[in-house]
């Protein structure tokens, strides 16, 4: 009997290519390249890649996506005076930022963020086509849309910080800049000019979901592994028909902190805790700068922080004297 | 009670033979690698750390600082010349008695005026002495102007004597002079010239950033904090003092996050200058809140007006007098001073080293006072 891991298999299948199976609605049609099989790929995963549904959601957010992705690239080399080793050099630092605040709502100039608002359009169109697209391939396929509403939480936070809170402050400039070090000063600057973003309750939710979905992750992946032996890892089938990797499973939770998920169940803590991310985390943002201005005044005001009346004493430290 | 011998898997493991080395080998070289980290860490890392408290107990406030740093000292204020005044007596001769074109320290006597002169030639030319600032020296001329150096000197030596009259309060009793900036260089280091806009092809706020300078600490925030601080006076706080404040971020007056990067632009200039990070001043979590300001915030307000003063009352005026070479590269202004130009990233000066008992001529603007 050959041992089957889940990463870095040491079996990989690679024979014909499966082409999966075809629905009345004809669900093996609009399907393009032909498969092959990669031996790399298959330490990871599946060795079959190939064929890919693309459609006209695909080809709409590829062109547009590539379109927005070149925008940025093409800012970035001109800001460097088109030159490449600079490009590379300073890759780190360069952004295409948004306009700056006086622009308000109005397109700005090209090199004043009016290729940031143009560059945006097209990644908001490419984001929205891939989630439809992820939206009729589950439709296609008779599955649930778990998987586009988790996606759809993901867009919701991409467009609160692009869309909905720029809108409501009134400015373009309060959007993110695309760039790497950039997005980060972004990210430091918001959370300072509104008074500490730790203090925003909904920043702290998004963290306990969060870590928490990586929490969740690592026990539910940790389990079912430690139960594959078992037959653990055919966990569709221990959902209905409950054997001993499932009873071993929920035993050792309840033997270890007196509690268990269900095989089923833990599937929708996951799937919460990771769209609850997102989702608290956008809320925290949409706040922040349109109703509330300073996030550690408003924890003192809701005793979520407390006050100390300003006897704090720092007078008594001079500092060092080097 | 279910079976927990599992006889299968006994035999299973038999007939599949594991190498164990291989795992082994690598387990051992990673726990090797973990142990020899946490030996470099715990017996000779050269980048160990001391922390000094900045605050009461429990908020968090405390200054770390390599302690190879702090063994090493600053190597300048080891070469750091002076000599004691000579107190005047009645019937002394006066430097403008002896010397011609005298026009700031004419009132000294000869003595002190050619102990303090050669003290500026320690401190600011000591490789190309006299002739650094008078051309004639060699000749016995030292009246002529025609150097820039000494037009320059003449107007830095008035900046020395404003700067602690003026701005005691920041400078303290160890007090600035030459040294303090030049430490034995013709040219200060850490002076600062205009940079913005560095960015090609782009305008407004996308053209002042983005680009890894000395005045931002090779960060990618606004390369134009010290242009529009300590030379223009602009606004550097951002934050509102109420939870909720009416106001949309196309506002004029808004303090948007743009601005918040370019403060902590400063705020992380001010830092590398002095060594020091931001809970020195500030309890972060809260960095507006004077309550939670540690003494030393105030010394750096004072500093940034004193800055401000010097930058647009002495240095900048001085433009048409310097040759092209010592203006800015990219809008040929004059040089400037900030904060690491006497610091050199420690938040004393020379460790507080106490420059300015020994040279009263420096300490005022008036008649200096001897004792």
């Amino acid at each position: 009997m050959a041992e089957y891991q889940n990463i870095f298999n040491q079996l990989q299948v690679q024979g014909p290519p499966e082409w999966g199976m075809d629905t009345p609605e004809g669900v093996a049609q609009e399907r393009g390249g032909s498969p092959g099989f990669s031996t790399w790929i298959g330490w990871f995963g599946n060795a079959q890649l190939g064929p890919i549904h693309l459609g006209w959601f695909g080809v709409i957010s590829l062109i547009t996506g590539t379109l927005a992705i070149n925008i940025i690239g093409f800012n970035m080399l001109a800001s460097v005076g088109w030159s490449i080793p600079e490009f590379i050099r300073q890759g780190f630092w360069l952004a295409l930022e948004p306009p700056g605040p006086e622009h308000g709502l109005s397109m700005p100039p090209l090199n004043d963020g009016g290729w940031y608002i143009i560059a945006s359009f097209f990644l908001l169109v490419s984001v929205l086509s891939w989630w439809v697209r992820s939206y009729l391939r589950a439709s296609a396929l008779g599955m649930g849309k778990h998987i586009c509403w988790a996606f759809a939480a993901a867009i919701w936070l991409f467009l609160v910080l692009g869309l909905f809170r720029p809108l409501l402050m009134g400015s373009w400039s309060e959007g993110v800049p695309y760039g790497i070090f950039p997005h980060l000063d972004w990210t430091t600057a918001f959370s300072i000019r509104y008074g500490n973003l730790y203090y925003n309750p909904f920043h702290a939710l998004s963290i306990v979901f969060l870590y928490g979905s990586v929490l969740l992750f690592a026990m539910h992946g940790a389990t079912i592994m430690a139960v594959t032996r078992l037959g653990g890892d055919r966990e569709l089938e221990q959902i209905y028909d409950r054997g001993t990797a499932s009873e071993r499973a929920a035993l050792f939770w309840r033997w270890t902190m007196g509690f268990n998920a269900t095989m089923e169940g833990i599937h929708r803590w996951a799937w919460w805790f990771a769209i609850l991310t997102p989702i608290t985390g956008g809320i925290g943002i949409l706040l922040t700068g349109t109703v509330v201005d300073n996030w550690f005044l408003w924890a003192v005001e809701h005793n979520f922080a407390p006050e100390y009346g300003g006897a704090y004493g720092y007078e008594a430290y001079q500092g060092g004297n080097e | 009670m279910p079976n927990w011998n599992l006889p299968w898997f006994p035999e299973w493991n038999k007939k599949n033979p594991t190498d164990v080395f291989g795992p082994a080998i690598v387990i051992g070289a990673a726990f090797s690698a973990v142990l020899f980290a946490a030996l470099i860490i715990t017996w000779g890392s050269p980048y160990q750390t001391e922390s000094e408290q900045t605050g009461p107990a429990g908020t968090g406030m405390s200054v770390a600082k390599f302690i190879s740093m702090k063994r090493a000292g600053d190597p300048t204020v080891e070469d750091y010349y002076t000599e004691e005044a000579y107190t005047p007596e009645a019937g002394d001769v006066l430097a403008k008695d002896v010397y011609e074109n005298v026009q700031v320290l004419g009132d000294l006597t000869e003595d002190n005026f050619t102990r303090l002169m050669g003290a500026i030639t320690q401190w600011v030319s000591p490789e190309q002495g006299c002739e650094y600032c008078h051309a004639g020296a060699a000749d016995g001329n030292y009246a002529d102007d025609d150097l820039y150096t000494k037009v320059v000197s003449r107007r830095m030596i008035q900046m020395n004597q404003w700067l602690n009259e003026e701005w005691g309060d920041h400078v303290g009793a160890a007090g600035v002079n030459c040294y303090t900036c030049h430490r034995g260089q013709n040219v200060p280091s850490d002076i600062w010239f205009r940079l913005a806009p560095l960015k090609e092809n782009s305008a407004g706020w996308s053209a002042v950033q983005n680009f890894a300078t000395a005045q931002t600490v090779s960060t990618s925030l606004p390369h134009d904090a010290l242009e529009r601080y300590l030379l223009g006076e602009e606004d550097v706080a951002v934050h509102d003092l109420e939870p909720r404040v009416a106001g949309l971020a196309s506002d004029p007056d808004y303090r948007a996050w743009q601005h918040t990067e370019r403060t902590y632009s400063l705020m992380n200039y001010f830092s590398n200058s002095l060594g020091v990070n931001c809970t020195f001043c500030h309890n972060s979590r809260a960095f507006y809140d004077p309550a939670q300001h540690t003494p030393q915030w105030a010394v750096a307000q004072l500093a940034r007006l004193m800055v401000q003063d010097t930058n647009n009352e002495y240095l900048v005026p001085l433009k048409d007098t310097y040759p092209e070479n010592r203006l800015g590269p990219k809008h040929g202004d004059a040089p400037k001073a900030a904060c690491k130009t006497c610091h050199k990233g420690w938040n004393k000066p020379m460790n507080g080293l106490d420059v300015i008992s020994d040279w009263p001529e420096l300490a005022t603007t008036g008649a200096p006072v001897y004792e």
